[in-house]
């Protein structure tokens, strides 16, 4: 036991003592928390668009003055001809075109249809399906309000809409606690899945393998160093979360703080195990990279959510750690959901760390080759 | 130059001797699109409904098969309990509830409509909205039916005032690999790139051997040149590997020229080997090297406007990625190969990337120094 302790204290010292991973270690959640948490957005806000007017009349002008208050849209100028509106795109000036037909108010006069067309740079098809969305009903309530009056119909009713958790739709509620499932995960298994390979390519590795730990010590003593850091890490990213984002937290403090240390021996478990099949640190650090780093944004639901996805990528996305910690994290600190309703991912999040853990103790090999 | 030769060759027998980095270097990138590529996508579909019909008539359940037979929405509980209906959004099982209250026909009748509710669980608020505008126009379609089935209660009909019709240039089929596949093969590019020549001085540091070529007379042009032509023309490989995979796979639209593709990509690959080398004199261990190249890595890719745009940013962080290579590069991508831009409509990028790869490198050179410290 007094070696295994000692042991444990060499592992906090090697980290401590390289300050510059010191710095890794708890700068990088902060900056980019910050960073993210402001920057990774996908409201629409002033998106540029461009007006071909061909009829220029009040009412054109109205519709145009209607839009341009929307907040959505920011005037980057207007066409004379289409020529100048290809161009626009291809240069990436403006996403949306709007073009107006001829004789718009005479049109509307006399009862006839006037004509609008709306153009959108669909190389992008989220937001061209934003935008066509937001002109579209800006008109919509144009033509509503110039309507003579008694003539509503079931059509003007809307149903009764309600967002639940998030009602302003601010998309920061749902990539921060996103963010922090990406952070520990970097963070955590990263560390770890070079701390073994690092001692072999060092040869470090034999004079561990002659002391007397045995290789379960080794491989938790390891892991332990890593874990007390990375609960500092949980609850700084849960205060910048909570503090600086203002993002709803619903649920209990202690679930989420015991499910996070989950999820951290997860992910800590996770990198010994790339560290025990991997010979050089560099084949570590590119499996870490390719194999946790883009699965965990992009197959985790973070940011697009798993249920769009092709069927097979759905079933893949069920080896993902992160998705699981995220449905419980968003769980709990947006719908305030206690253990009852996430002790089936609770599970999952623990079988996984305890199979990841048993592989490694068996892959680690007590000889070298 | 017949020094430049051997240590080309040199690197070159490093890089494919070792059989573990062969499929890290043209495998993973292809499985990685095969993925990334399919899971990129905000198009959002088998959205869980809750149906809570309280009504159970005809017209109702008219409503209620409205709903269901679209492609859109998969029905996940259905019972005459709203407090059921909201226990399943609480479980994470139903994204949205669709509330018939009682006397619905009834209520049509009077047109009166308003207690109709459509509750939606709001998490990720980009898939709600997308699902209010869904169910709202399936709303819509439903009482614009059933008011023709009823002419007598339309005192007169609305009139259509304004025509709108909607175009979507460069991509009609709103199709997303089209838009996220040129991104993530630059993403792709970028790892190769940046982690290969990022580690690879710092291995010879760690493991000393690069006391031995500090020792030769390998000049330092010679030796910078040596360790990043191997990767520049790998990572050009891997370009046209990775674009020949996405025409296979994806059929992403090639509608610009291929040599312009290359041809920034050339610079491109410039500031990210640079870069690489940036980093590896910085550091003294491939740990190290590793967490800077990872760190730098993950800030561009979500601040390079791949996944959101760079427009809903704040001023300032968009000001920031300018700095951002990956956000000039996946620009210059998306609209060669999605919109067919011409090279003077990329001047401005090629220009920014053209620096980027001139201030790095001699940043990189000026502080290799063919001593140990």
């Amino acid at each position: 036991m007094n070696s295994f302790i000692g042991f444990v204290k060499k592992e906090f010292y090697h980290i401590i003592r390289d300050y510059r991973s010191l710095i890794i270690l708890f700068g990088l959640p902060i900056i980019e928390l910050i960073l993210f948490g402001y920057a990774i957005r996908n409201e629409l806000t002033s998106a540029k668009i461009g007006i071909l007017d061909q009829s220029n009349d009040h009412v054109t002008h109205q519709i145009t003055d209607k839009i341009l208050s929307s907040g959505y849209f920011e005037l980057y100028g207007y066409f004379q001809n289409t020529k100048q509106v290809d161009k626009a795109f291809r240069d990436g000036s403006v996403r949306e075109v709007i073009v107006f037909g001829r004789k718009f108010s005479k049109k509307l006069g006399d009862g006839q249809h006037a004509d609008v067309q709306l153009i959108a740079d669909a190389s992008d098809p989220n937001m061209s399906r934003m935008l066509i969305g937001y002109t579209t009903s800006i008109l919509q309530n144009y033509e509503r309000s110039i309507q003579p009056p008694g003539q509503h119909s079931l059509l003007s009713v809307v149903p009764e809409i309600r967002m639940f958790y998030n009602p302003e739709l601010k998309s920061v509620n749902l990539f921060v606690p996103g963010l922090i499932a990406v952070i520990l995960m970097l963070v955590s298994a990263l560390m770890t899945s070079i701390t073994i390979t690092r001692e072999k390519e060092m040869g470090t590795m034999e004079i561990l393998l002659v002391s007397p730990l045995k290789p379960i010590q080794i491989i938790i003593g390891k892991v332990i160093p890593y874990l007390v850091l990375s609960f500092v890490n949980v609850l700084m990213v849960l205060g910048m979360a909570l503090y600086i984002f203002h993002v709803p937290f619903r649920g209990g403090f202690f679930i989420f703080i015991m499910e996070s240390m989950l999820f951290t021996v997860t992910a800590l478990s996770l990198g010994l195990f790339i560290s025990t099949t991997s010979t050089s640190q560099q084949k570590a650090m590119m499996k870490a990279l390719a194999g946790l780093l883009l699965p965990t944004i992009m197959l985790s639901g973070f940011i697009f959510p798993v249920t769009s996805m092709p069927k097979i990528l759905q079933w893949f996305s069920v080896i993902i750690p992160a998705r699981w910690f995220l449905v419980i994290i968003k769980g709990i600190m947006l719908r305030g959901v206690g253990i009852t309703y996430l002790w089936k991912q609770t599970l999952i999040l623990a079988v996984m760390a305890v199979t990841f853990l048993a592989i490694s103790m068996k892959k680690f090999k007590t000889r070298l080759d | 130059m017949r020094t430049i030769r051997f240590l080309l060759q040199k690197e070159f027998l490093q890089i494919f001797r070792d059989k573990g980095m062969l499929p890290i270097i043209f495998l993973m990138p292809l499985i990685q699109l095969l993925i990334l590529g399919n899971a990129a996508t905000y198009e959002i579909k088998n959205i869980d409904i809750y149906i809570v019909n309280q009504d159970r008539t005809p017209v109702s359940r008219k409503l209620q098969d409205d709903f269901l037979s679209t492609k859109y929405f998969t029905i996940s509980g259905y019972s005459s309990q709203i407090s059921e209906a909201k226990k399943s959004v609480q479980e994470g099982k139903s994204d949205m509830i669709l509330i018939i209250p009682r006397h619905f026909e009834r209520d049509l009748m009077n047109k009166r409509f308003d207690k109709l509710e459509l509750l939606f669980n709001a998490e990720n608020g980009n898939a709600a909205s997308v699902s209010q505008t869904y169910a709202v126009s399936i709303v819509q379609r439903f009482t614009r039916q059933w008011e023709q089935n009823h002419p007598s209660l339309l005192p007169t009909k609305p009139q259509k005032l304004i025509n709108i019709d909607t175009v979507n240039w460069y991509n009609p089929d709103l199709d997303y690999s089209s838009y996220m596949v040129p991104g993530i093969l630059v993403i792709l590019v970028t790892m190769i790139g940046m982690f290969l020549s990022g580690m690879n001085i710092v291995k010879e540091k760690e493991v000393g051997t690069i006391e031995q070529l500090n020792v030769t007379p390998i000049k330092r042009y010679q030796f910078i040149i040596g360790k990043l032509a191997p990767f520049w023309i790998l990572g050009l490989g891997e370009l046209a590997f990775g674009l020949l995979a996405a025409w296979i796979i994806f059929r992403i639209p090639m509608v610009g020229s291929l040599f312009l593709v290359f041809f920034v990509a050339a610079i491109y690959l410039l500031v990210v080997l640079g870069l690489g080398l940036f980093i590896s004199t910085l550091t003294d261990t491939q740990q190290q090297a590793m967490f800077i190249a990872w760190f730098l890595m993950v800030v561009f890719i979500l601040m390079g406007g791949l996944f959101t745009p760079i427009e809903s940013m704040p001023i300032w962080a968009q000001k920031i990625t300018f700095f951002n290579p990956i956000a000039h590069f996946i620009e210059v991508m998306r609209r060669v190969l999605v919109k067919g831009a011409h090279l003077s409509d990329i001047r401005y990028q090629i220009m920014v990337l053209a620096s980027f790869a001139v201030v790095i490198i001699s940043l990189a050179v000026s502080r290799y120094k063919k001593v140990s410290a």
